[in-house]
């Protein structure tokens, strides 16, 4: 079974912090690390390989340092990893990013495909639809069980009060959150092999992707304004004895009900 | 093209989601300020009677598609009866809830009509030219960022529920245009085995006026048998920061934030809380 997982490296958003003055992202310092649901994608792509055989494809689209994420997955297990980079990739939103995903997926051969639910920066969830689509090929979200029996994948399907019981035969798209497993930790041997390993850079020429229709160019959004939201709050400490704290803040309490 | 303003109008089991209600009235306003109509779509099986629902909350004109292939929800089915019928009247906007299905159905139907679409925004507005100018959270609600789509038609979103507000039902007139969907079986490529409830009682935390919420500072979940007899004095629900969530105090459908629940309650209680970005990123009117 050829399984391929779509990885993104991305800043890790919990350490991002705000410049007080500039208002701007601090994003010196800030580790990237890879999607924590794309973790998730490769944990279930190698279960799947250690129970049925096969071979497990990690890709990103992204500038060279990406290659680091690679690096990773493959410590984690991923038999090859591809790289796609270029500067015409550069500034995509999802379309264009589902487009040079895509363009790369007609020329390997896959089974399944495995996508994270939504990366922590863009945080869009669009790009594994949209991959599917442009591949033809049917998709299910927020996906949090897998089972394989032949070429029929049974999932469950993630709803706000509940999951869907879903099958669907392969060749598919699947996106998945992190209920799904653990991702494993990589072994010192894993790690020492994945560097012994070559990555596969690809190019929009190598894809034959015209320029004017990738990256920021073949984007149909526009970010136009960025900025960082300030709460202004006004805060009143409500100071004395116990009892009289507490009526006067029930008193707050009841007058904004009315 | 022309100048309307659409909403998916997401029904399960034959009742309307309040975010949809919520997308209309968003709709209604953007429709009336553009000087364009407010359109919802109405896809299932033996939903018609849903259609005047649509038209008391704001819509001038509800499509409806019926077919027993559209009684529960697939990706294949409805984007295909979806992109039949925006490719026949071409509207400037489609706007989506950002359920878990509005968030599946809406990138397969902008990947099919080839046009953009900004995700889970907070705040839509239009401009002259009819430009749709959608304010969303980035990197995890650190930053806010205005997208526009200037060259491709529709103009696509999805909109974070809880945030928009829908209009009060009133009794009114509007049109309601039936259309036979073009569908087979062979369209749909999966097959829905189950669907499971897990949770009883949907927490309403997004209809609450009064929010009482706990964080790590409880200590433990005994706390929130506190806040429960609070919340119920007040007739309000209980609420959560995932730091209580993640101890396991309390279920993950109490989560308010960033990767919670969106709510606009009149007076919210945090104890416990210390209000970190993604907590407070939960509350529509800080947005
Ligand atoms: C502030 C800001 C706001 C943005 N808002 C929008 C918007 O509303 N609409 C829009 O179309 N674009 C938007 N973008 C652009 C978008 O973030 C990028 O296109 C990004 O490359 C992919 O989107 P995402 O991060 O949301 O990924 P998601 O769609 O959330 O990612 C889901 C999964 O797809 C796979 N995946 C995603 N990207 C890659 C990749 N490069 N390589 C391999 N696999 C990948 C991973 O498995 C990932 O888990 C925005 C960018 C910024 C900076
Ligand atoms: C990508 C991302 C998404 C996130 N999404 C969410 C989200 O959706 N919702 C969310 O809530 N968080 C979210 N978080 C986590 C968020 O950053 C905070 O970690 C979390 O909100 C902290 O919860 P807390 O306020 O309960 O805990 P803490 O920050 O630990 O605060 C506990 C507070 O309790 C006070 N306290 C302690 N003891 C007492 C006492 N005896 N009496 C009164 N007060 C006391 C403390 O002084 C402190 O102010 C997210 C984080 C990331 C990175």
């Amino acid at each position: 079974m050829n399984i391929v997982v779509l990885i993104k490296q991305v800043p890790n958003t919990a350490e991002i912090k705000i410049d007080p003055v500039t208002k701007n992202l601090i994003r010196d310092g800030v580790p990237s690390i890879i999607n924590p649901e794309d973790k998730n994608a490769l944990e279930e792509a190698l279960r799947i390989k250690e129970k049925f055989g096969g071979k497990v494809t990690v890709v990103t689209m992204g500038p060279a340092q990406a290659e680091e994420a690679l690096r990773e997955a493959l410590a984690m297990g991923a038999d090859e990893a591809v790289l796609l980079s270029d500067r015409f990739f550069a500034g995509a939103d999802t379309y264009a990013t589902a487009k040079t995903l895509s363009a790369f997926l007609k020329t390997v051969s896959y089974d399944l495909i495995l996508c994270g639910r939504q990366a922590i920066d863009g945080d869009t969830a669009q790009v594994g639809p949209q991959v599917a689509n442009k591949l033809g090929i049917p998709q299910v979200t927020y996906v949090k069980y897998i089972e394989i029996d032949g070429d029929t994948v049974t999932v469950k399907r993630t709803l706000e009060d509940g999951y869907e019981l879903i099958k669907v035969k392969m060749p598919v798209l699947l996106t998945v959150t992190k209920e799904l497993n653990t991702p494993r930790y990589p072994t010192i041997r894993g790690i020492f092999e994945a560097y012994q390993k070559t990555i596969r850079v690809v190019t929009a020429q190598d894809l034959g992707l015209n320029p004017e229709e990738i990256g920021l160019k073949g984007s149909p959004t526009r970010v136009v304004t960025i900025i960082t939201p300030e709460h202004q709050r006004e805060t009143e400490i409500l100071t004395g004895g116990t009892k009289e704290v507490v009526n006067r803040l029930a008193e707050k309490v009841l007058s904004a009900l009315k | 093209m022309s100048k309307d303003i659409w909403i998916f109008a997401e029904q399960r089991n034959g009742i309307l989601m309040n975010s949809s209600l919520e997308i209309l009235g968003e709709a209604k306003r953007l429709a009336e300020k553009s000087g364009s109509k407010a359109c919802a779509v109405l896809i299932g099986n033996n939903v018609s009677q849903l259609s005047q629902e649509l038209i008391n909350h704001g819509a001038d004109i509800v499509y409806l598609i019926q077919d027993p292939l559209l009684e529960k929800y697939s990706t294949d089915g409805y984007s295909k009866v979806f992109v039949d019928l925006a490719k026949e009247y071409q509207p400037n906007v489609i706007l989506f809830s950002a359920t878990h299905i509005g968030r599946d159905l809406a990138p397969k139907i902008a990947s099919q009509l080839h046009t953009g679409l900004t995700a889970d925004c907070t705040k839509l507005d239009i401009d002259e030219e009819g430009n749709l100018l959608q304010t969303r959270p980035a990197f995890g609600g650190n930053i806010l960022a205005t997208i526009k789509c200037p060259e491709k038609r529709p103009q696509m979103a999805t909109v974070r529920p809880g945030v928009m507000q829908k209009l009060p039902k009133e009794e009114r007139k509007g049109e309601i245009i039936e259309i036979k969907p073009k569908i087979s079986k062979e369209d749909i490529r999966i097959e829905i085995v189950d669907v499971v409830k897990e949770i009883a009682n949907a927490v309403k935390l997004e209809e609450a006026e009064v929010i009482v919420s706990g964080g790590r500072g409880l200590g433990g979940p005994e706390g929130f048998k506190l806040l429960e007899k609070l919340a119920k004095l007040l007739g309000g629900c209980v609420g959560a920061s995932r730091a209580a969530v993640e101890a396991g105090w309390i279920s993950y459908d109490h989560q308010i934030g960033q990767t919670g629940k969106t709510v606009r309650p009149k007076v919210y209680i945090a104890c416990g809380i210390s209000g970190a970005l993604q907590h407070v990123a939960g509350d529509s009117v800080n947005l």
